[in-house]
């Protein structure tokens, strides 16, 4: 090894921001706007979907056939680099528990390839302690939050209606698209049960809403990320736009290695290793914005271990980490026969379903406590590695063009077979709600590090017998459903006690929150209502970390409107020189 | 503004004071990624280039007399017919070939099922499957191809005749030919008006009202 020393910046800056998804984004473009100077460290590569996205390209330039890898879990084409494992960075498990990590490497972080789902939290959401007596209240209520949602709303855009439901807040909608064929079978279907169906709420722009972003053309690959812009992602809408100003300086292949503190117990910047030249850089800022994902902005806080702060920064109540949870999920699909041998027309619409279902029942009259909401599938999906594999589980069960056949089968007649399924297919996923308990927690693993020497986490969470007994329901529901639509089960259908009735493992459903939370009780809590540790009061963590509970809503839009409003109120306290 | 003089992506000296005397010399330094998208078109990270270009320079896993073999199956699978043409017309066997050098999984799967065939077909006809008779490949495929009727001693042929068929289907659909067969119609930007008047009535749905007033809707050419 070369001569190997630490680089100083000699540029200070009134923040560095460790990461740039969304709540990094949003907090860049916040400061940035507000005249600030700003350094934005990103562990990953530049990314500008307007270049780099894969949107349009066919499954045949993809040598695997858009099939998914390593560097790509969800797909040859997806707009997320890395996922579940990422060479070089492991982490770890306490005994058998699971905890599924996913971690984006780039400009914009996981935001380029998500549901684009936004959905506000209610006012019940933030107060659950009170009406169940599990977990804990957030130190604000839906009005403190309220204002942000609205001006995301207008500034980012959503499509959606405003419907005047108690706990799924009205906001500023653009008009949603119309449900698809199947999606009205699902409306009719559940509906007639007593099951709402609304129209989905995306950050789409189904209409164009300023001049620096094009209007969605309905190609259904958000996934991918848009290269008109045309919906959400923290790369095109935030970092970028924001550079605009001039105050950013984006470092990219900058991976954190600490936050800095001086003898007062003030942060005083970040050092890195940055991944291009293995070279180790430190750069000063007056405020240190953690948004580099809930589970990593935990890792660096308890890696930043001084005489000062022995288990790590903020965490002189040793409560860093812990409280981690997910989202709930459990799935089901099926077919739905009279869509067999369908006309063909385009109904690629969104990336992703027109219609959803908001929770909609009462816990007391339930063995379980929170709620989950069901996001539907289904339709000419794009014909991609995959392909109706296992097609010798249909064929011999349903008549084609009235004749049965043997299942299996080879020929002319099989590929009559493909033509005559193609586009019958649905699925439904429950999302919901997981109660956030102190006994699950990531930590330092004592034993590893990574490839550039950074201690790893080690995970400890298991799911709880109230998030089976969600599961259990998700799966009697959809179940209920599909057969009100004439549909029949082909997979998700036989789960049982024996596996949490398909609850997936935690972690799995990307929704990482908690770990870094927020409380009124310095004692119980890392940050204050203003995402700023309750410890140092120069640092805030402004990812999925700070929240107290996760609601059965998609965290992304909260997480944007508490970075806004954490931002704001730093560029005021920055302004008055409290910081 | 220009955005490209606008991203300031920092580089070494810009903004440091430490001045590296042997820098030069350290050997941890990466290698340069080359700035040139990848041959594929498709956007990669340099990670996923390197493991591309290993792909491509790895030496094939199937025999060219086991590839032939593939190539049978694949087109009795997905002969052409009236609509389309046949998995070689669609490169087919060639997809299998390069899938397993990544799904290694498959590898042992196809390389025994091909070898458990050709034993059968040597019992049977005193040959290997692609250099029988197209009466007899057929006859020995019909034993393999329906699993719910094939004999249990032909469990094995089956097993792998399910997955060859997977593959070949996968590798077909996944092609040009592939989706004008099925006719797929969508992967290009459209407007999104809502299902077709004739396609409602075909199934007795009708959107309300309230969807027609708050959903987004198009001018109709």
């Amino acid at each position: 090894m070369g001569n190997l020393q630490i680089k100083k910046s000699a540029k200070k800056y009134d923040a560095v921001i460790v990461g740039s998804g969304a709540g990094g984004g949003m907090a860049a473009y916040v400061l940035a706007n507000a005249g600030l100077k700003v350094c934005v460290l990103e562990a990953g590569p530049m990314f500008d979907p307007a270049k780099d996205s894969n949107q349009l390209r066919p499954p045949w330039e993809s040598p695997r056939r858009g099939a998914s890898t390593k560097f790509r879990p969800f797909g040859d084409f997806d707009g997320c680099y890395w996922g579940w494992d990422i060479d070089g960075e492991p982490y770890t498990h306490v005994g058998d528990t699971k905890w599924e990590w996913w971690r984006a490497r780039m400009l914009g972080g996981r935001t380029n390839h998500w549901g684009r789902i936004s959905l506000r939290f209610g006012p019940k959401d933030f107060k659950r302690k009170s009406i169940d007596g599990l977990g804990d209240d957030w130190p604000i209520g839906y009005e403190d939050i309220k204002p942000y949602y609205d001006k995301i709303d207008k500034m980012l855009g959503v499509f959606g209606t405003n419907e005047g439901l108690e706990n799924d807040p009205d906001g500023f909608f653009l008009p949603p698209p119309k449900p698809r064929l199947h999606e009205l079978f699902i409306k009719k279907a559940a509906t007639g049960i007593g099951i709402p169906v609304i129209p989905s709420r995306l950050s789409i722009l189904t209409k164009k809403i300023n001049e620096e972003r094009g209007a969605c053309f309905f190609c259904a690959q958000c996934g991918r990320s848009c290269k008109v812009y045309g919906d959400f992602s923290a790369s095109s809408c935030l970092v970028i736009p924001a550079m605009k100003s001039g105050n950013i300086d984006l470092v990219t292949n900058a991976m954190a290695r600490e936050v800095l503190t001086n003898k007062e117990g003030v942060a005083t910047g970040v050092s890195y290793v940055n991944k291009d030249d293995l070279q180790e850089y430190q750069v000063e800022g007056r405020v240190v914005i953690l948004a580099a994902s809930a589970c990593e902005s935990a890792r660096l806080l308890l890696n930043s271990k001084s005489p000062r702060f022995p288990n790590g920064l903020a965490n002189n109540n040793g409560v860093v980490g812990k409280y981690l949870h997910d989202s709930t999920g459990a799935d089901m699909g099926g077919i739905i026969p009279e869509l067999f041998d369908r006309k063909r027309y385009n109904e690629d619409g969104v990336g992703g379903m027109h219609v959803y279902t908001p929770w909609w029942l009462d816990n007391k009259k339930l063995d379980f406590p929170r709620g989950y909401h069901i996001e539907y599938g289904g339709g000419f999906g794009q014909p991609v590695y995959g392909f109706q594999w296992g097609i010798e589980n249909l064929n011999g069960t349903y008549k084609v063009k009235g004749k049965q056949k043997e299942a299996g089968g080879y020929g002319a007649s099989l590929k009559e077979d493909y033509r005559y399924f193609f586009g019958s297919h649905v699925g439904m996923a429950g999302r919901g709600e997981a109660i956030a308990f102190e006994s699950n927690y990531c930590e330092i693993d004592p034993n590893v590090v990574d490839k550039y020497g950074i201690p790893v986490l080690r995970f400890n969470v298991k799911p709880s017998e109230y998030e089976i007994k969600q599961a259990k329901h998700m799966k009697e529901t959809f179940a209920e459903i599909l057969h009100a639509m004439g549909a029949v089960i082909t997979w998700g259908g036989d789960d049982g006690p024996e596996n949490n009735y398909g609850l997936h493992a935690p972690g799995n459903i990307i929704h990482e929150a908690g770990s870094v939370r927020m409380g009124s009780d310095p004692k119980r809590s890392v940050l204050n209502s203003w995402n700023q540790a309750h410890d140092v009061k120069n640092v805030f963590c402004v990812d999925g970390g700070a929240f107290t509970s996760q609601a059965d809503k998609n965290i992304t839009w909260t997480i944007l409107a508490l970075s806004m409003r954490a931002s704001e109120h730093i560029v005021d306290e920055l302004k008055k020189n409290n910081l | 503004m220009d955005r490209r003089k606008s991203l300031k992506v920092l580089g070494i000296g810009a903004v440091t004071t430490g001045v590296l005397i042997d820098a030069c010399k350290t050997d941890t330094k990466p290698a340069p990624v080359a700035p040139a998208a990848a041959a594929d078109g498709i956007n990669r990270m340099p990670e996923e280039k390197e493991h591309e270009e290993e792909l491509k320079n790895m030496k094939a896993f199937f025999t060219a007399d086991e590839m032939a073999t593939i190539t049978i199956l694949a087109d009795i699978i997905i002969p052409k017919d009236d609509v389309s043409g046949s998995a070689s017309d669609a490169k087919v066997p060639e997809f299998i070939g390069q899938i397993v050098k990544e799904m290694t999984e498959h590898q042992t799967p196809l390389r025994g099922g091909l070898r458990w065939l050709d034993m059968q077909c040597l019992n049977r006809y005193e040959k290997a499957f692609k250099d029988c008779t197209q009466q007899q490949q057929i006859e020995m495929v019909d034993m393999i191809a329906y699993p719910k009727k094939a004999k249990p001693e032909m469990a094995q042929g089956v097993a792998f005749f399910n997955l060859m068929r997977d593959l070949t289907a996968t590798g077909f659909y996944s092609t040009e030919i592939g989706w004008k067969d099925v006719d797929y119609q969508g992967n290009t930007p459209n407007q999104w008006n809502g299902v077709p008047d004739d396609v409602l009535k075909q199934y007795g749905y009708a959107y309300t009202e309230k969807e027609l007033k708050e959903c987004v809707s198009f001018d109709k050419a």
